[in-house]
This record gives C-alpha cells, structure tokens and sequence, in this order.
C-alpha cells in the first residue's frame, strides 16, 4: 500500500478502524481532539459508531459496557482527561476486560498547558486508578510507529484482557509524517468472547463485576491479575538500542517517544563532530519495562543520561534497571518546552 | 391445569440481602416479569449500580454488569451502542443516579439512548446507612442532617424525572410507588411499557418507583407507607409524565392480572 502523509491523531484513528474496531466513545480535549473529529467523519463509512461523551468519566464507563458486549472499543484523550478515566479504567482491568486508550499526553499538574509534555509517565506506569492493576503502555516516536502500535494494541488487549494505553505526546498527535496502513482486519476474524455479556441465550448469565465482598475472592482476583501481569512482563517487553553496538560508548541516553526521536539527532551531530561514541536506548513499552535489555546496553556505557520532557520521571526505571552500576545524569524540560537536538547535544557535551 | 402464577424466569432463585420491609424485591419482580412477557429474557442486559441494588446481578437471571457509582447510564449507553439488538436496563437508586451519576442520566436521557432505567427513590442512601440524599425530604432526619434537611443549607430534594422531562428528546417517563398492591399494579404497567418502548426501539425509557426504607427512617413497615403517602408523594406526584406518539394497538398484557382475577 503506497504511503499517504497524514496528522498522527487521524492516523492513530485510521489505525484502530484497520484492527477492527468500530466502536468509540471520547470527550474533545486538545491536543488529541482530531481523533474524535477523524471518527466522526469517517466511521460512517465502514459502519462504526461515534459517540461524543458527557465527559471523560462517562466516557470510559462507555467504553466498559462496549467491551463487555465483546466489542474493540476505543478511546483517545489527554493527560486531565486521563486523570478523570483512572476510575473506569480501574473497574475495567479488574473485570479483565480489553480496551485501548490513547493518552496524547499534554503538559501538566492541572490545567498544565496544550504542549507536548512527557508528564505523564509515572501515572501511566505506576499507579493511574485505585487497586492492583497494570496498564500495558506502548509508548511510539513516529507517526507510523504510532499507527502500528495501535493496531497491535487491540489484539494485545484480547489476548490478556487488560487495558492497553498508547502513549504519545503532544508531538506524535499533532505532527504529520508519511505513513503505510496495515490492512483491514476481517471483522469475522476477530477473536470470539465466550464471557461477553450478549444475552444468557442456552448458558447462564455472563456477569461482568468487579465486586468481591468476600475477602478471599477479592485476594484471589487481584492474583490472577497478578499472574497475568507477570506473562505480560515476560513476553511484552519491547525496546529499541540505536547506535550501541561500537564497543565502549562514552555516553548512553535513554529516552522515549518523540524525545528519543530527538536524542538520536543529537547522537549523531556529537558523533560526527566530537568523535565522541554516544547510543541511545529507547523503551518502547514503558509497562513491562525492558530493565535487562537497558541494563545489557549500560554495561557498555561509561554513563547514563535520562532526557524526558518531565522533571525525571523515568529516572528510578533506569536506576532499577543499572543498580548503581553506572552514573545516571538527567536533563529534561517540561510544561511544553521541547528540548532541541542541540540542547541535548549541549548536554552530552558537558 | 393451567399455571396461573409462578415465579419469573427472569429472576434467580435466590434469598436476596433487602431488609425487611423494603421493596427492591417487589421492584425485581416487575422488571423480571416484564422480561418474561415480552419473550427478551435472552438478549437483555442489566446494568447493577452501587447502593443497595449492588447486588442485583445475582438476582436477575439475565447477562449482568456491575457499574461504578452512578455511571450505569453511561455503561448502557456503551453497551447498547455497540449490540443495538440486545435489550439494555440499569437499576438504579437516588444515590447513585440523583447524585453523583446526574451527569450520566441527564446526557443519557438527552441522547435518547434505547435504554431503560429503573429509578428507586427511596429519599436516603441505604447501603451506607442513612444518609441525605438529593431526594431525602426538607426536614427528614438522616446521619449526615441530624437535625432535618435544612433547605437553606442542603437545597430542596430534586425531582429528577421532571429534570429529564425538560428535555426535547421523546422519551417515556413516568413515577409510580411500591408501597401498596393497587400502586404495584400500576407500577407494573409502566415498567412493562417502558421496556416494550424499548424493544420496539422508540425512545429512552425511564421509571421512577417511590419505595420505602424502614431500616434507615427508623419506621416500622406500616408507618413508613404512611409517610410516604403523607411526605413523598405530595412532592413527587405519581403519573406519565412524557409518552411518545407510537401508532399501535394497546398493550394486551399491560395489566398483567391472571384471568379471572
């Protein structure tokens, strides 16, 4: 299929209608509204349905009921809206259901700002809503990179029933690439849901919950998840090493999405003109992290540094992963400042 | 010999958790009767709240989700949309859908989303154990207005179906009670046609069902359909508020009597 050049929300939305789903429910919320807007104008077209929900809480319960009657549902937002989600996204982990959700993720705490922003990271990976849960979290660094983690995402969350979040930033959503679609996934073909609550037709009745009143229920729940959780961390884990394989490197950085797109730049200039050996590591899935494959590149590594347009968010991932093996510098700005290619240079210089 | 009367398909032969006196289990049994007699037992869906009906997907004998606090509305809205052939109904009380769920039921109803709602105003929250309610009566004693609902201080109790009713989208709405026979009778009726609405995919669909709460008034059964009678229904006046134009024949089993009663 020839490439097209199209605006990372409205191919992130194209993305999802290739891997079958038809359904979704979002609240408008810049910088991520063109995902909605693109669905609305397009799913007409291949017979889904787009519904503009009241808010980004009713808006994930939406997403609740869709999957429960089996369907790939999808919802996009950004950072605040993600916040008000935690409480659906939390019931529906719980009742191992599959969604994917988009956090274009925007500057914050609070209203924050509408640029991009890598803030989030600690609320996607550590804790979003309340209990024992996961996301599985795909974070790309290109606009192509984006639409084929989406399509990967639904069969992910089919295959461990659990919510998966793609994370881009401000940048992924808004800037416009060249991409090639994969192709249209057969809806026939898509994996059938046996617990779907469809109608207690010739069975019992499916019932989708997650209240457990008594306590070793709701012990013995949180450990299946918690036993899924681990297979998710032994096979999902996904990372990128660019540049790392020259012998010693004086410097390797980690960095995710679009601020690994601009680490690789800034390797590159201080390559070339310092001679000087610099790798980039970038996690891809920021839930599992890829603790041993960037503790295999740090070993390398005269020293580590972590760039995130956060105040450092993912620095304890990357201490966990090198425990105390190699210094670990951090430089990152936020609240929509986006460091250039020779502002990391610069860094790498000092 | 013919059966006259029997136990609901529609509803598990379980012992439910209601306190004596309460009428979540007569308000079941309408809904679960309705199911049976429109033959949609099989592709219908309930939507279990948080309240006292928290446990109502062990009861109903059809595919159930439980939703968070007041978001029911929102997870059948999702549900509905996505299978349009199934038959969709959450079940709600004054808690969970006349205060933290408002937005939810307001945009539902404005939607016009092919669903059913079963309301129960019983004017206090019950699981927790007494307390105010949007709906709990100027003056009405509960653990969190000690001294009486004091409207200056906690507004006037919201009539949520003249709320909805405000909207330009058709729907059927209606208030009915739980507290006597005759009042079941009716209560009957309008829970029937709500799902018949539905079914025949003509509008949302809601009922608001006064019920009692001896537990938490502190009253005994008998004094608790006094007031009721005497304090809920003046303000909240029984009847079909807003019923669409549809062009068809009566209900036949809407009084749903055994013959020769």
């Amino acid at each position: 299929m020839a490439k097209v050049l199209m605006k990372g929300c409205e191919a992130i939305g194209e993305a999802a209608i290739r891997a079958g789903c038809r359904n979704f429910f979002g609240y408008p919320i810049t910088p991520q509204t063109e995902v909605p807007e693109y669905l609305a104008k397009r799913f007409p077209e291949v017979g889904g349905i787009f519904v503009q929900a009241e808010s980004e809480v009713a808006a994930i319960n939406m997403l609740y009921g869709g999957a429960g009657v089996g369907k790939r549902v999808l919802t996009t937002s950004s950072s605040p809206g993600i916040s008000l989600m935690a409480e659906g996204v939390s019931y529906i982990a719980a009742c191992h259901l599959p969604i994917v959700l988009v956090n274009i993720v925007r500057a914050g705490p609070g209203l924050g700002g509408i640029l991009p922003a890598q803030s989030d990271y600690l609320q996607a990976t550590k804790g979003h809503g309340h209990g024992d849960y996961k996301l599985l979290v795909l974070a790309p660094s290109s606009v192509q990179e984006a639409v084929d983690l989406i399509y990967e995402a639904f069969d992910l969350a089919d295959q461990y029933l659990t919510p998966v979040m793609v994370m881009g930033d401000g940048m992924i959503g808004q800037m416009m690439e060249p991409v090639e679609f994969p192709e249209m996934r057969d809806l026939g073909s898509l994996p059938s849901k046996s617990w779907a609550a469809t109608g207690a037709r010739g069975r019992k009745p499916n019932i989708i919950n997650s209240l457990y009143l008594k306590e070793e229920a709701c012990n013995a729940n949180s450990w299946k998840l918690k036993e899924k959780y681990d297979e998710i961390v032994k096979k999902e884990k996904r990372s990128e090493a660019y540049a790392c394989d020259d012998g010693e490197l004086d410097v390797l950085m980690v960095a995710y999405g679009t601020m690994a797109r601009i680490c690789k730049t800034a390797a590159d200039e201080v390559r070339r003109e310092d001679k000087k050996k610099i790798g980039v590591f970038r996690p891809i899935s920021l839930w599992p992290y890829p603790y041993e494959a960037l503790a295999a590149e740090a070993r390398k590594a005269k020293r580590i540094l972590v760039v995130e347009m956060s105040t450092g968010q993912m620095v304890e991932d990357v201490q966990l992963a090198v425990l105390g093996s190699k210094p670990i510098d951090f430089y990152g700005e936020t609240g929509g400042v986006v460091p250039s290619p020779d502002d990391v240079a610069a860094k790498l210089r000092e | 010999m013919k059966k006259i009367f029997g136990y609901p398909e529609s509803l598990t032969p379980s012992h439910t958790h209601y306190c004596p006196g309460c009428t979540h289990g007569t308000i079941h049994r309408l809904v679960a009767e309705s199911l049976d007699e429109l033959g949609v037992r099989e592709r219908t869906v309930g939507i279990a709240p948080v309240g006292c009906s928290v446990l109502a997907y062990n009861y109903f004998n059809c595919d159930m989700f439980e939703a968070a606090h007041g978001r029911a509305p929102a997870v059948a809205t999702g549900a509905k949309r996505c299978r349009p052939d199934l038959v969709l109904f959450t079940y709600q009380g004054d808690g969970d859908l006349a205060s933290i769920g408002t937005a939810e039921i307001i945009h539902a109803a404005n939607r016009g989303e092919k669903i059913t709602v079963i309301f129960v105003n019983n004017a206090i929250y019950g699981m927790t154990g007494g307390q105010m309610a949007p709906t709990t009566m100027p003056g009405q004693v509960t653990t969190t207005c000690p001294f009486g609902r004091n409207t200056e201080h906690e507004g006037h109790p919201i009539r949520v179906v003249e709320m909805i009713n405000t909207l330009e989208t058709p729907a059927f709405l209606a208030r009915v009670s739980s507290h006597t026979p005759l009042h079941v009778i009716e209560a009957k009726k309008a829970i029937r046609e709500a799902f018949r609405l539905q079914v025949e995919g003509v509008c949302f669909s809601m009922v608001e069902v006064l019920s009692i709460c001896p537990t938490n008034w502190g009253l005994t059964t008998a004094e608790s359909n006094k007031w009721l009678e005497e304090t809920m229904m003046p303000y909240y006046p029984l009847g079909v508020l807003k019923r669409p134009a549809v062009d068809r024949a009566p209900d036949p089993m809407a009084i749903a009597l055994p013959e020769g009663v």
